[in-house]
């Protein structure tokens, strides 16, 4: 990688706190999460229910609704063309902020009936969208939309733009939807579990979309998922989350290969590959902790094999380190540890 | 080998479907499940995977008679009485039985009544089936909690208080306290993390050891559905297309559908690179097509498989596959 590309960064993500205020006090969903996008590069935020993978990405688009709020940190988005936006600094009705959401930042949300009308044709849908972001008129958004519903595979284009989401498959919805994130050619694409709703052979279509669009298109993508399989496929750069923060990153083969945080470790080991059979499964002891009891230290100390007592259960969490280029890990004890076993 | 714990035998579910009218005209059929037919030994562990409306959910329930069947015939004997035809009998004569066929359902949020204590949730299979009281039923609550790995100490908290996992484990507490044979687990790890998921699968598998349980494992993932099950039986709109052991269904699938949805599970290794995925939507088990329901997806298709409807055909020992192109 040259120079000037490791510089181009789309987005950049800096200490991102999010809390939701209830009854029993503050929750911190995000707690100081890091990290910088690189242009026509995807990434892919990954973690457990919980982790705060969907809440950051939420927070990129300013959709936090009360009692939650962005309590700290900043988002740097820099379009291809025109100045950097402080995205966390923008005021909530201000147009630049109107003209991020589904203008220069699209999203694709995980479930693909309730994130389309039920009473508007899909055409009328994603011209819309159009519309609100360029100057279209009523036909060029329409054209728009015939030419993006042929983009993302969906037969006969011409006839589909008039129909209605119950008239079409969970898979045909979830390209509908791609479309409509894709139709003002964003320069970031958010995808937020964009195959999870769906069956296995139309996922597989759904993942071959999404790598054929980010070939054609370059859009920037950033992939939330749970789903290490998905991640092994789709992704460059990997992220991985626990309890609100980021504790490993790196290029997705170091990460699915030569994991070096005891949790990233952990996780992969206890999916049960397509090539182990009958054996016990690894599993990770214990359950994810509730956010209101944040353990002291390393948040997952309590669960950890290597946690030592005195260095992992007190203090201030551990920050990242780097461990080799591009590779950092927040793990007080990364270098006693260890490659995976 | 022994007898069979169960026979299914030609098991079918059709709902019909009624117009809006006043006379509620009949006017399709849904063939949710059918001609389903398998045998299951004791102590075994028959996996069914398919896809949404593949019919396997269905298959489950029918078997243990949660729907009525519309035509076949399922014989359950597990050795404590004589065999019976689940499919033809009585409500009341069902319900003795019962106790020995039990479910744990996907969702452990929605399946666990909020209101209730574990301590309730637990017991009352038991006081149901009047099976026990007083100290006993406390102590079999008491016992069966350890088993699955919960505190007793926690058995008069609520669900809410529980995670994910956790409330799976008092769904599998409650259906194993009264020492069932049969336990039917509809995708009863789905809704869980890959870390917790595989505490529970671990779970099932020690209690299956202790307690010589038998199990239908039915589920979407066919990497859980490999780490646990003997054989496989592989769904494709409401038919059964691919029986066999589970390392031969992995190592050597036969049926089209079959390879193409071991092609189609994303690996975690980003070096392979995954197959052309297979086109097309699942077929409607309302309207389904002529001959085989996957021929308008499968690369073999011919002309016979568009008019005739293959049948489930043992190609080589121990595995069935139905397909007219399919060779041992």
């Amino acid at each position: 990688m040259s120079g000037s590309e490791k510089d181009d960064i789309v987005l950049e993500v800096e200490n991102l706190q999010v809390r939701f205020a209830t009854l029993e006090g503050d929750v911190p969903a995000v707690n100081g999460v890091s990290f910088r996008m690189q242009r026509g590069r995807t990434m892919a935020l990954v973690g457990e229910s919980g982790c705060g993978k969907s809440v950051t990405s939420y927070a990129i688009l300013r959709l936090i609704q009360r009692p939650g709020r962005i309590t700290g940190g900043s988002i740097r988005f820099q379009p291809r063309q025109g100045e950097p936006v402080d995205v966390t600094a923008l005021k909530e009705g201000e147009d630049e902020l109107f003209g991020l959401r589904g203008g220069r930042i699209g999203m694709v949300f995980q479930e693909p009936m309730t994130a389309l009308s039920p009473v508007h044709s899909v055409g009328e849908q994603i011209a819309e969208t159009v519309r609100l972001h360029t100057e279209a008129t009523p036909e060029q958004a329409r054209t728009r939309a015939i030419e993006m519903l042929g983009r993302v595979g969906i037969p006969n284009p011409e006839q589909r733009v008039d129909q209605y989401p119950f008239e079409m498959s969970g898979g045909m919805r979830q390209r509908v939807v791609i479309a409509m994130a894709l139709a003002c050619s964003p320069d970031v694409l958010i995808a937020d579990e964009p195959t999870t709703a769906l069956d296995v052979t139309i996922q597989a279509q759904i993942i071959g979309l999404l790598k054929e669009l980010q070939q054609e298109l370059g859009a920037s993508t950033l992939l939330i998922t749970h789903d290490l399989g998905v991640v092994a496929q789709l992704a460059d750069d990997v992220s991985v989350m626990y309890l609100g923060r980021v504790i490993e990153e790196a290029d997705v083969r170091t990460v699915m290969k030569a994991a070096r945080h005891p949790y990233t470790q952990a996780l992969l080991q206890s999916l049960p590959g397509l090539s182990t059979e009958g054996d016990r499964l690894t599993s990770i002891e214990g359950h994810v902790p509730s956010p209101m009891e944040m353990p002291q230290g390393c948040p997952f100390h309590p669960r950890c094999p290597h946690a030592q007592p005195g260095l992992c259960d007190q203090g201030e969490p551990p920050a990242m380190q780097a461990v080799s280029d591009g590779h950092r890990v927040a793990c007080a004890r990364v270098h006693e540890i260890g490659g995976p076993s | 080998m022994n007898a069979p714990l169960l026979s299914v035998r030609g098991l079918s579910k059709h709902f019909p479907v009624y117009d809006k009218g006043f006379l509620r005209k009949q006017i399709g059929l849904v063939r949710a499940t059918d001609d389903v037919s398998f045998d299951l030994m004791p102590g075994e562990t028959l996996g069914i995977v398919g896809e949404s409306g593949s019919g396997k959910t269905t298959a489950g329930r029918t078997i243990l008679r949660a729907h009525a069947p519309t035509s076949g015939s399922v014989i359950f004997a597990d050795g404590r009485g004589d065999s019976v035809d689940l499919a033809t009998l009585s409500e009341n004569a069902l319900k003795p039985l019962r106790q020995r066929m039990q479910m744990i359902f996907q969702d452990p949020f929605s399946s666990l009544n909020p209101r209730m204590t574990v301590r309730d949730l637990v017991a009352e299979p038991l006081i149901i089936h009047r099976l026990a009281r007083g100290d006993e039923l406390e102590d079999r609550v008491v016992d069966m909690l350890q088993k699955v790995g919960m505190q007793p100490e926690h058995r008069m908290r609520f669900p809410h208080a529980f995670s994910g996992g956790q409330r799976q484990r008092i769904g599998i507490a409650r259906a194993l306290i009264m020492h069932p044979s049969l336990v039917v687990c509809d995708e009863a790890v789905s809704a869980l993390d890959v870390s917790v998921q595989a505490q529970v699968i671990n779970l099932l598998a020690d209690l299956q050891q202790e307690l010589g349980l038998t199990y239908i494992f039915i589920a979407h993932d066919l990497s859980v559905v490999r780490h646990i099950c003997d054989r496989v039986a592989v769904m494709y709109a409401g038919k059964i297309v691919e029986l066999a052991p589970t390392r031969q269904l992995f190592d050597s699938p036969r049926h089209p559908y079959t390879q193409a949805l071991l092609a189609a599970v994303p690996d975690p290794d980003p070096d392979v690179v995954m197959n052309a995925a297979l086109g097309g939507e699942v077929a409607d088990p309302g309207n389904l097509p002529s001959g085989c329901s996957f021929h308008p997806r499968c690369p073999l298709a011919t002309d016979h498989c568009r008019s005739d409807r293959p049948e489930l055909r043992e190609i080589v020992t121990d595995v069935g596959v139905r397909c007219h192109e399919a060779r041992a």
